[in-house]
């Protein structure tokens, strides 16, 4: 096929770098588009939508207590058992959602990378003490550690809930980078840059690190949805955003109490949760496919 | 010039043939637009003849016989017919194709790694096609797939049989590739590169038997390849293809010996021949006695994991090698692959430490620095890789690449400056110098690797280390390269060491030859002596498996091929190395390692009997 492949490279002269081309086949990813876009609407919802709105999360609304969607008293989603709007609170917790799971994203990304690259570069000795660490921290029960770490500091706190989370993420971006610097570094490219007689820092930062970017940024968007997940996850158990604030998590413990006498208290947040995670899950997806230099 | 054809049999006889393929078109519809590969082809392969398709790449000639087999890519559409015997390849789809793919076309393809099933014994995968197609039972499928490996040269077939294709080496995949293609009789075998991945002596043999097949089972041959040498030594005729048409079609006496077309003269002259003169460009050099660099008694070892239990084995890469690099001096190191010399090169340059030894550079060891301490001579000691694509950093532009060595090694120049020598250097190497914000996959593996040496030579080193700079790439584009090498050599006055397995360059460019065989030397002469006189049998055993594009000549030397293969550099043999596939071995082979000694006229050479056989010869 190598036939091929030359005679489509020759044709294409025009400069392509490897972003353009993916955003090129991502443009033409209807699927994933919309995704994009609805996040994008979801997020800004959740930023302006607030500021717009007659109620504030915490805003007790005495006549209209548990009452279903509908046009009264503009509850167009209805409102939980205290008489707060539920489209209200909803778009605060997609706020929180969204604002634990995007800093603990970019957290262990950066210490997932830094600690990944480093193991698989200088490799040996070092290599083996550092992810035998990432092996140790993997094989703790998490749960306990986020259990731990609340009841040791103020319960609900999003720097306690934000710690917790991030310091779990970072291992498996570690164990997918060190893999991919184990590849990277065996090639004739770095071998070149040793050759020239940069040094180490200089390798990692300027050769490795940016050939990683596209596999890493895949993985990072098929993170944020796992964080909404496990931030969710851990509000549901009581463990994360206490009251009055709220997360998707904490609204869906809630409604799930009133699951038969109210849906709607269920149903709302819900549905904003499997729409941000399905949409984060299809733009990984997409980017995954767009990155991926086999179907070229 | 148009198209060109000769003589009478190039007009199609349709009785004998067995493919026909009649303005045959391949084009791609990719994000660019349509790109024509294969353009009104139309050639008949008769019976008992073997057609060798040249070409460089991308010029369309395996697209031409993947498109009857119905093997293109999914956005390839195809027009025109491919008629065998009296079915219309083209268009045919399921289980009517699969009747005669496989069982009537057989395929063998240019790399047998990827193109065997990893996880099935390599004696089922010959039995396989027979069980398919001819509906023979799996036992009665084995004996004679039995049989056939042993046709086709497999050593110990009976173990082979059991042994998976990661077990096996690459001449003994290729041989299995074969003989899957023959499992059931075909009446065209198409082979696509078949010795394109494989060693000089490896290509030789196999070719010869491609020959053998042709001749004994009178079957029609396709032989898709680059290389004009094989072509010289098995086919009957020759299309040449460029751009996806042929341009010229004949015997092959005639369209070797009386090209007509102007490309195809181009392709024959870029061949580097292996009985003409020596280039002047070879010449001259090495006059000063001084040693630029010495390399003493070096080795490599690697240690090779066997488990958890089991004791860890040794394998020596580089087993003791002295050699000294004299200034402005082109050293070229040959040999088969695993024989150490891409080890060698990285060790030389410190790019891998090695084991025991020194390398000391313009009188200063190098061996016992730090990389601190190395970093400052770095500029003095370049090399130039192999994969020309795989050595740039596909995420930098070509002016980042080119630049890189002189932000780490003249970090007084400023951007504009840095920006001033990229330009000269690119200009140099004959890329626009416009080019700079390209990235390396828009360019071809030949632009790829002058890029490559434009990185190497920006720092203007006194040592440029090759490491097969050119065995990726088309022979026209390789001639290119080395005569871009021999222009800087002659310009900067560095002296390079040039490690190939292709002792044809080697000859284009080299002053002196140094032959390595399992990590040892063998011998070590002045290119022309080396190659007129060849005092080991090893070197010898290389300089005859070298095709010669010569059709008058070439077919007889693929008769007396000699076969064998290196055995495994973890349990080399005892004495001299090369006993097992040496024919002149004798007792003392066997008892010890054979002295590297002065052959006289600044000529080395290891082993025992070289005295007696020069005499004899």
């Amino acid at each position: 096929m190598s036939d091929a492949v030359a005679l489509q490279r020759r044709v294409s002269g025009n400069a392509r770098g490897l972003w353009r081309d993916a955003w090129q086949r991502l443009r033409r990813d209807r699927v994933v588009l919309l995704a994009m876009g609805l996040i994008v609407v979801i997020a800004l919802m959740a930023i302006v939508g607030p500021a717009f709105s007659p109620y504030a999360d915490d805003t007790l609304d005495w006549q209209h207590m548990a009452v279903s969607p509908g046009w009264q008293a503009s509850h167009w989603f209805g409102t939980d058992r205290l008489g707060r709007d539920l489209f209200i609170r909803s778009l605060h917790g997609v706020r929180i959602s969204l604002l634990i799971s995007l800093l603990a994203s970019a957290v262990s990304l950066v210490i997932g990378v830094t600690w990944g690259v480093v193991a698989g570069y200088v490799g040996g000795r070092t290599d083996e003490w550092m992810m035998r660490f990432v092996d140790v921290l993997y094989s703790l029960p998490y749960l306990f550690i986020v259990i731990i770490l609340t009841t040791l500091f103020q319960r609900g706190s999003l720097t306690v809930l934000l710690i917790a989370i991030g310091a779990v993420g970072w291992l498996t971006t570690a164990r997918i980078v060190r893999g991919q610097t184990l590849g990277l570094k065996r090639r004739e490219f770095v071998e070149a840059a040793r050759a020239t007689g940069v040094g180490v820092p200089g390798i990692l930062i300027r050769h490795i690190v940016p050939n990683l970017i596209g596999s890493v940024a895949v993985y990072a968007t098929l993170t944020i949805p796992q964080m909404i997940m496990f931030e969710s996850f851990l509000s549901f158990l009581g463990l994360g955003v206490q009251e009055p604030l709220a997360s998707l998590g904490s609204l869906i413990n809630d409604g799930a109490q009133e699951m038969q006498s109210a849906p709607w208290m269920l149903l709302v947040p819900a549905v904003f949760l499997v729409s941000l995670l399905v949409c984060f899950n299809l733009v990984g997806d997409g980017l995954r496919d767009a990155l991926d230099p086999r179907d070229r | 010039m148009g198209f060109v054809m000769h003589s009478i049999r190039a007009t199609a006889d349709t009785e004998g043939s067995v493919l026909q393929l009649d303005n045959l078109n391949v084009t791609f519809s990719t994000p660019d637009g349509e790109v024509a590969a294969v353009r009104d082809v139309s050639l008949t392969v008769a019976r008992g003849e073997c057609i060798g398709v040249v070409g460089e790449s991308g010029a369309g000639k395996s697209q031409a016989f993947l498109a009857p087999m119905g093997l293109l890519a999914s956005n390839a559409r195809v027009s025109g017919h491919a008629r065998f015997g009296a079915v219309d390849l083209i268009g045919l789809r399921g289980p009517a194709l699969d009747r005669v793919r496989g069982a009537r076309i057989g395929m063998v393809f240019q790399d047998p790694m990827t193109s065997l099933t990893p996880h099935i014994a390599v004696g089922d995968q010959v039995a396989e096609p027979m069980v398919r197609h001819l509906k023979v039972s799996w036992s009665e499928a084995r004996a004679r797939a039995l049989a056939l490996l042993q046709r086709v040269q497999v050593t110990d077939a009976p173990r082979r049989m059991m042994q998976y294709p990661h077990e096996l080496s690459g001449g003994m995949r290729q041989r299995v590739m074969i003989a899957i293609a023959l499992a059931c009789d075909p009446d065209i075998l198409i082979a696509d590169e078949p010795t394109t991945a494989l060693d000089v002596t490896i290509q030789a043999q196999i070719l010869a038997l491609l020959a053998q097949l042709k001749r004994e089972r009178g079957m029609g041959m396709v032989l898709i390849t680059h290389d004009l040498g094989a072509v010289a030594g098995v086919a009957d005729r020759v299309a040449v293809m460029r751009g996806g048409r042929i341009i010229e079609l004949g015997s092959v006496g005639i369209v070797m010996k009386t090209p007509r077309h102007a490309y195809t003269q181009a392709l024959l002259r870029a061949m580097p021949r292996m009985d003409g003169p020596v280039a002047d460009d070879a010449a001259g050099a090495g006059k000063a006695d001084d040693a630029a660099l010495t390399i003493s008694r070096l080795s490599v070892r690697f240690p090779v994991y066997r488990g958890w239990f089991a004791r860890s084995e040794v394998l020596r890469a580089v087993d003791e090698v002295s050699l000294d690099l004299r200034a402005g001096e082109a050293l070229g190191v040959v040999g088969e692959s695993g024989c150490g010399k891409s080890t060698l090169a990285r060790a030389a340059l410190l790019l891998l430490r090695p084991s025991s030894g020194q390398v000391v550079w313009m009188g200063r060891p190098l061996e016992g620095l730090s990389t601190r301490e190395l970093k400052p001579l770095r500029r003095e000691l370049q090399i130039v890789f192999q994969d020309p694509l795989a050595s740039l950093d596909p995420r930098m532009t070509i002016g980042e690449i080119v630049a890189e060595p002189l932000l780490i090694h003249r970090p007084e120049l400023n951007s504009q400056g840095r920006a001033h020598a990229v330009a000269d250097m690119l200009t140099r190497v004959g890329i626009a110098p416009d080019w700079v914000n390209r990235y390396p996959h828009e360019l071809s593996g030949g632009q790829c690797q002058r890029i490559g040496i434009a990185r190497a030579m920006i720092l203007k080193p006194r040592l440029l280390v090759c490491d097969e700079p050119v065995s990726a790439l088309d022979v026209s584009i390789q001639e290119q390269v080395v005569a871009l090498l021999a222009d800087l050599k002659r310009e900067y006055g560095m002296c390079i060491l040039f490690v190939s397995h292709n002792l044809a360059v080697v000859r284009r460019l080299c002053d002196r030859v140094v032959v390595l065989y399992l990590g040892r030397m063998m011998e070590l002469a002045r290119a022309e002596e080396l190659y007129h006189r060849p005092l080991h049998p090893y070197t010898h055993n290389l300089l005859e498996a070298v095709p010669i594009p010569d059709p008058d000549l070439q077919p007889a030397r693929l008769t007396h091929v000699r076969a064998g293969e290196p055995p495994s550099p973890l349990n080399p043999p005892s004495g001299c190395v090369y006993r097992t596939r040496c024919p002149h071995a004798i007792e003392i082979c066997r008892e010890r390692v054979p002295q590297w000694q002065d052959a006289g006229q600044s000529r080395w050479v290891a082993c025992h009997r070289f005295q007696e056989l020069t005499h004899q010869s």
